[in-house]
């Protein structure tokens, strides 16, 4: 933390055109900023490289005496899919992909159908609508987790491996109306002489909906396609309450029971490789984001 | 940190009132009112054979879905509504198991109530006679429409035509039902149902049976006593609470200010490889929250990888406290916390930096303001005005952290008789007195007391924030 103190003071005085010296300061500002960013980078990179190494450690242990691995294998990734009899990871990964797509599809459309009627369309029911969600979302989720169960446990999906997955989509894509706050503010944005024009010239509005509003909606809808994937695909708490027994896992709940006592002598390594193929599909994501980001959204806000 | 990044769409401001249309709405003039007052005997007798007037009208279809509605409604309600509400009264008569000869002479076993059941069924109950009461309304008024435009027109509007007007000017009734019942099922339905919780019995003790007690357990948690056996009590709520405020206030600030000084130092003109750096502070964003959680957890134990390399080095002789002690532990967790959550305020931050009009900054180079006149005069009102709103959500985030809590330290330490560790946020006391304990009532009252915290924190900055006041202001 010294660094960032002393940086602090020293960057911004590099920046201040002086008379005398001005470019010593410059020089020295760039060399502190720089190291500066170095050292952080350090702090940011290392435990992520060190879940990378570790997933290759051919010691699958937890502690060990240095903190890089000394001899690399690729045995833990293989046993991690091969070795199912005790926990079967390949079949939690599958599992969780097919809840992770499926909710994904239905709250982007629920969000798009949302936040459409609250941006673009007057009704009597769209004020306490807004209100409500706004409120709803004050309070603490995790409240409500144990009445989930129960609700599910009553509708009888909590006991048999489909009814599970069952159960997952439904609390996870049901609960998505309320986060349209994002893309409203964007359709805002969008001017409403488009739809008037339209519907002068005999759209309906379910085609201006289609036709208008969802083409320019286009990068917004690639973010709220990563959100929707990412919450199934990384919750933890929900997953915990709903799925009891270990047939029914998902990643998280798989990778956090390799951490359990009875588990990490053995399984230290094997969660790392876990973490890692956990991490692939977000990183394709989040490339796939930025690149949305660059080539669209400038043509988006023009109006 | 629980958010995802929000996009740089997130961020833009809204373009003002002439673009919004008239947001005013007038009444409607077939309302449940006039319906009763200018309303035929067909009109008025729908309102208890509903879809009645519809097809006297000719809108045979819609009539029947309304009859069919209603029938389906009373026969479920006969069924299993009425004994479902009569539980809702006495949550567990019977509160203990027994054994009895029935009146044939068989002996039988008698369960007790399971309460947690029949307060959930009452409580779908009641919300299902609301919705049927909002349908009864809608199928009143529809009557008063067809009556009012088969006078007018001498014919009421097809089925075709309904339908039509459900893909156009009727359109949100069509694409908010799904969502809507969604909320109300998963949502709304538990929120109603945990909120009842807090005013019965339903702990440790009294399970499956319990009944309603009604403040009795707001008074445990704010009593200086409490109880022993649930280990809540005024004090222990307090600190918890005061921690609570404690670690979102700095979990929100630290991040904010050290995030968006390292965006401005990766910003400033005099720092090459731009975008590599960047690279490297979002490479912790693809790792999931709860490994990487899991990871520092399993780094900072006693016999952990850092203590344990710390010693062979020769730093220190008996391991750092991370999670034994009280402070380690509360500055461990906001530091890791920091980790996690500053490269998602650097995303977000550059890019209101790079909005920030050039215009104002030039003016006041020319007008002689140093750099940090310039920062403190022209950038920070900018920025506080754009992200008032989304250091808002982040406190609220915040208060709600479980992951990082959870996850990460657990609580601990913690001491011995109390329900609360001193790293535990309200949230995860509440998960814990509710999930690990089966204390479900003091949980509630928890959770009812989280939301008012919640609540007045928002209304407060809300409403004294700039964007708020003066959506305008940034012209």
């Amino acid at each position: 933390m010294s660094v960032a103190v002393t940086d602090k003071l020293e960057a911004p005085g590099a920046k201040e055109p002086s008379a005398g010296g001005m470019k010593t300061r410059r020089v020295l500002g760039d060399v502190v900023s720089h190291v500066f960013l170095a050292v952080m980078a350090v702090a940011w990179l290392v435990p992520v490289a060190w879940v990378l190494m570790e997933s290759f450690n051919a010691n699958t242990k937890p502690y060990t005496t240095t903190f890089f691995p000394t001899e690399y294998t690729i045995d833990n990734y293989v046993k991690l899919f091969t070795d199912t009899e005790v926990m079967n990871f390949g079949q939690m990964f599958m599992r969780t992909l097919f809840i992770a797509i499926v909710v994904c599809l239905i709250s982007v459309f629920f969000v798009l159908s949302v936040s459409f009627c609250m941006s673009r369309l007057r009704f009597r029911f769209r004020k306490p609508f807004m209100n409500g969600a706004l409120i709803l979302g004050m309070f603490p989720g995790i409240m409500s987790v144990v009445a989930i169960y129960f609700i599910l446990k009553a509708m009888g999906l909590t006991s048999s491996s489909s009814g599970t997955v069952a159960a997952l989509i439904i609390v996870y894509a049901g609960g998505s109306g309320a986060l349209f706050y994002v893309m409203k503010g964007f359709m805002d944005t969008i001017p409403f002489s488009l739809d008037e024009a339209a519907i002068l010239d005999g759209c309906t509005r379910w085609q201006v909906f289609t036709r208008i509003i969802l083409p320019i909606t286009q990068p917004m809808i690639v973010y709220q396609a990563i959100v929707g994937f990412m919450v199934p695909w990384l919750d933890f708490v929900l997953a915990k309450a709903i799925c009891r027994t270990q047939e029914n896992y998902t990643v998280s709940l798989g990778l956090w029971q390799m951490l359990q006592k009875e588990y990490i002598g053995t399984w230290f390594a094997r969660f790392a490789a876990g973490a890692v193929c956990v991490s692939v599909p977000i990183a394709i994501l989040f490339v796939l984001m930025q690149r949305f980001y660059q080539s669209s959204m400038s043509g988006a806000v023009k109006g | 940190m629980t958010q995802a990044a929000a996009p740089p769409g997130a961020s833009r401001r809204p373009k003002g009132k002439q673009r919004g249309k008239p947001v005013a709405l007038a009444p409607s003039p077939y309302s449940l009112g006039a319906a009763f007052r200018r309303g035929d005997v067909y009109t008025k007798a729908s309102a208890v054979v509903m879809g009645l007037g519809n097809i006297v009208r000719g809108q045979i279809v819609k009539g029947l879905v309304f009859l069919a509605a209603e029938i389906g409604f009373l026969w479920l309600f006969m069924v299993s509504g009425i004994h479902s509400l009569k539980g809702l009264g006495q949550l567990g008569p019977v509160t203990k198991g027994t054994q009895e000869w029935d009146a044939e002479g068989n002996y039988v076993m008698v369960s007790p109530t399971n309460s947690v059941e029949v307060l959930l069924y009452g409580i779908a109950w009641v919300l299902a006679i609301m919705l049927f009461i909002v349908l009864w309304t809608f199928a009143v008024r529809s009557a008063y429409k067809a009556q009012v435009l088969a006078g007018a027109r001498g014919k009421a509007p097809s089925f075709q035509d309904d339908l039509k007007s459900l893909a156009d000017q009727r359109l949100y009734g069509t694409l908010m039902t799904l969502p809507t019942l969604g909320l109300l099922l998963f949502t709304v339905l538990p929120l109603i149902f945990m909120i009842s919780m807090a005013f019965t019995s339903f702990d440790n003790d009294h399970t499956p049976a319990f009944n309603w007690v009604g403040l009795k357990n707001f008074a445990v948690v704010l009593s200086s006593s409490g109880s022993g056996d649930i280990g809540v009590n005024a004090k222990l709520f307090l600190s918890v609470l005061i921690w609570t405020l404690v670690w979102a206030f700095f979990a929100t600030f630290l991040n904010f200010f050290l995030g968006m000084f390292m965006a401005m130092i990766i910003l400033r003109a005099g720092t090459r490889f731009k975008s590599f750096w960047r690279v490297c502070f979002s490479m912790s964003i693809a790792v999931p929250q709860f490994v990487s959680l899991l990871v520092v957890n399993q780094m900072l134990q006693q016999e952990g990888i850092v203590n344990k390399l710390l010693q062979n080095w020769g730093w220190i002789d008996e391991s750092l406290p991370f999670f034994t002690n009280a402070t380690w532990a509360r500055v461990t967790v906001i530091v890791v916390n920091l980790w996690i959550g500053i490269p998602y305020t650097i995303m977000q931050v550059t890019g209101i930096l790079q909005n920030i009009p050039a215009e104002t900054n030039e003016a006041a180079k020319i007008d002689g303001a140093n750099w940090w006149e310039r920062y403190i005069y022209v950038t920070m009102p900018y920025i506080f005005f754009v992200m008032t709103p989304y250091l808002i959500t982040t406190f609220t985030a915040n208060v709600n952290n479980f992951n990082v809590i959870y996850l990460l330290s657990k609580g601990a330490p913690t001491p011995v008789g109390d329900s609360a560790g001193k790293t535990d946020l309200l949230i995860t006391w509440l998960y814990k007195l509710t999930v690990d304990r089966g204390n479900y009532n003091v949980g509630a009252v928890i959770g009812i007391f989280t939301f008012i915290v919640l609540a007045v924190v928002s209304l407060i900055t809300y409403r004294s924030s700039g964007s708020y006041r003066n959506e305008e202001g940034f012209r």
